[in-house]
């Protein structure tokens, strides 16, 4: 019996019989890869009509990125910005999910909903709301109100991963450690916190990448010597088609590489984002 | 004088009873204390999110003047505001078609195969739902422009003569928001099918159903809450998308977030702006309402 014939489900259907299924499959995870993994190899491109495969290599494209002050600056902002919104969002998204999951309150529910209407909202209504009101503060082009428009955003993402995090965590351990005299606060950091700190890492990330990638938001109130990069990009991108976008988009693959690897290593330790909790 | 076992057990009753009542008032009171941890995440909402959307609410319903006025909302069914609409509804009913046909398929293929292959090509599922939105239409952008990836390898082997048109037009807007939302469609379908017991599928072949009609009368019903929930998510992403639409339509697809964002930035129209703005957070909170009242989806909500 060779795998054409051999049962590809509970319903004894064949391997052979599913051929299109796989066919088309296949197709799909290609469609999904491919505008990724053509870049790389065109960013090494020498010509300025990027090409694949590329006819000569070179590392232009990539000196052009390196060498500009405005591509840098602009880096340096994206980057910093991504991790102030990680140390503000991530506390105090860790800080209310906390709260919520151990007050059994009627509230707790309608104020969980609440705190993530931020993924509900249409970006583009945030972006220029925000941009209004930050045109009276004077908050424009600065980073604080940058970062503070990402927290906002990156909230839900932190209040979801810790609060999945806290469902799977047996309250019951840091009852204990109180009975036997820590504070609430010395019990949370010290029994609760480390066991729920894969999820807070699965937060961070996300709050992180979130920052890293927003665009509309940051195309409304990012400017100046505060302009990210994704704002850059965008600006870049709408005039001509700069080859130097394709060797920032390379490295901001591998960036999101790195971070899905990490957000897999930590997210192994409890159940998986795309997998149905277990107690729901 | 004596008393009886159950009057001794009924006064320690009634000692403890207000005792229990304040320990549960105690518990009550500390737990409101502990919603006070929730007072940061409420204030940064508040400010940056609560309130510029209530100011927005108001511009919406003042003129120009700063005077009361129904005219912005009157606006929207201007012929130029309801062919924005249209191809909207379009573009988004064609990226959801889309998204199902391909996207459930994948979904059904990753939650049959064995954990470890599931476990691998689900990379092609999550590298790009982690892969920056900006990048992956840049990409998209590079590979159908008209000396584009597409196009050079389709005139190479001889299969069109002239470059086809591929970006700066629906088409690309299409295929780029296809390939963004498709995620969206996959992980909540995978989710509903990974939680379908497999023995049902047995079952059913058991007692004599054919594969097809196992799958249409067994797996797809049980499917649909992830189907609905993924319908949803991508739907409502798809009316209020802005970047690829922009960048991939090249002007000539005008979308709802368009129109606000041109109200703002060419015309300083505020109060044209909000009420597009606020008609289109209407129909996106009406559209998760309904779809969590019929389906139960906000458990799925999320990156």
């Amino acid at each position: 019996m060779n795998w054409f014939t051999r049962p590809a489900s509970d319903t004894q259907i064949t391997h052979g019989q599913r051929l299109w299924l796989y066919t088309l499959c296949g197709l799909t995870m290609a469609f999904l890869m491919a505008p990724s993994l053509l870049v790389i190899p065109m960013s090494f491109s020498d010509s300025r009509f990027l090409q694949f495969p590329p006819e000569t290599y070179s590392l232009r494209w990539y000196e052009n990125y390196l060498f500009s002050i405005e591509w840098m600056d602009a880096t340096r902002v994206s980057f910093t910005a991504a991790i102030l919104t990680v140390c503000l969002s991530v506390p105090i998204g860790t800080a209310a999910a906390y709260a919520l999951h151990v007050s059994g309150v009627r509230y707790a529910q309608v104020m969980q909903m609440a705190l993530t209407t931020p993924i509900m909202v249409p970006v583009i209504l945030i972006g220029i709301g925000v941009f209004f009101l930050y045109a009276r503060l004077g908050l424009n082009n600065s980073i604080l109100g940058l970062v503070l428009a990402h927290s906002m955003l990156a909230l839900p993402f932190v209040l979801i991963t810790v609060s999945a995090g806290l469902k799977t965590y047996d309250m019951n351990q840091e009852l204990v450690a109180r009975s036997l005299g820590a504070s609430r606060l010395k019990a949370f950091l010290t029994v609760t916190l480390p066991q729920i700190r894969f999820s807070i890492i699965s937060g961070s990330l996300l709050a992180f990448l979130t920052s890293l990638d927003e665009v509309v938001v940051a195309l409304f109130i990012s400017g100046g010597e505060n302009a990210t990069l994704t704002r850059r990009m965008f600006n870049a991108l709408r005039d001509e088609i700069d080859p130097t976008i394709a060797s920032i988009s390379t490295l901001l693959i591998a960036v999101s590489c790195l971070l899905l690897v990490l957000a897999q290593i930590f997210g192994r330790e409890r159940t998986t984002d795309y997998r149905p909790q277990e107690d729901t | 004088m004596t008393v009886s076992l159950s009057d001794r057990v009924q006064a320690a009753t009634d000692r403890e009873a207000p005792n229990r009542e304040t320990l549960h008032q105690d518990s009550v009171r500390e737990h409101r204390k502990l919603l006070g941890l929730t007072t940061p995440s409420f204030l940064l909402l508040g400010i940056v999110l609560y309130l510029p959307i209530g100011w927005l609410f108001w511009l919406s319903l003042l003129d120009k003047k700063n005077e009361f006025t129904w005219e912005n909302y009157a606006r929207l069914f201007d012929p130029l505001y309801i062919k924005t609409f249209t191809t909207t509804l379009e573009v988004s009913v064609i990226v959801t078609g889309l998204c199902i046909a391909v996207g459930y398929p994948l979904a059904y293929m990753l939650a049959q195969l064995p954990r470890r292959a599931a476990g691998i090509c689900m990379i092609a599922v999550l590298l790009p739902f982690w892969t920056s939105l900006l990048v992956r239409t840049y990409a998209w952008l590079v590979i159908l422009q008209r000396k584009g990836l597409v196009n050079t390898w389709l005139q190479d082997w001889g299969l069109i003569d002239a470059p086809m048109k591929l970006v700066h037009n629906q088409t690309g807007t299409v295929i780029g928001m296809t390939h963004i939302m498709l995620p969206f469609m996959i992980l909540p379908l995978y989710a509903a099918m990974k939680s379908i017991p497999s023995d049902l599928m047995r079952a059913a072949s058991n007692c004599g159903a054919s594969p097809s009609k196992a799958f249409w009368q067994v797996f797809f019903p049980l499917s649909l809450p992830g189907l609905a929930a993924g319908f949803t998510l991508v739907f409502v992403l798809c009316l209020g998308f802005y970047v690829t639409p922009v960048l991939l339509g090249g002007g000539r697809v005008q979308m709802w977030a368009m129109r606000i964002e041109t109200n703002v930035a060419v015309y300083f129209n505020w109060g044209a702006a909000s009420s597009l703005g606020v008609a289109l957070l209407a129909v996106t909170l009406l559209i998760l309402y309904f779809a969590n009242r019929l389906f139960g989806i906000n458990k799925i909500y999320g990156r």
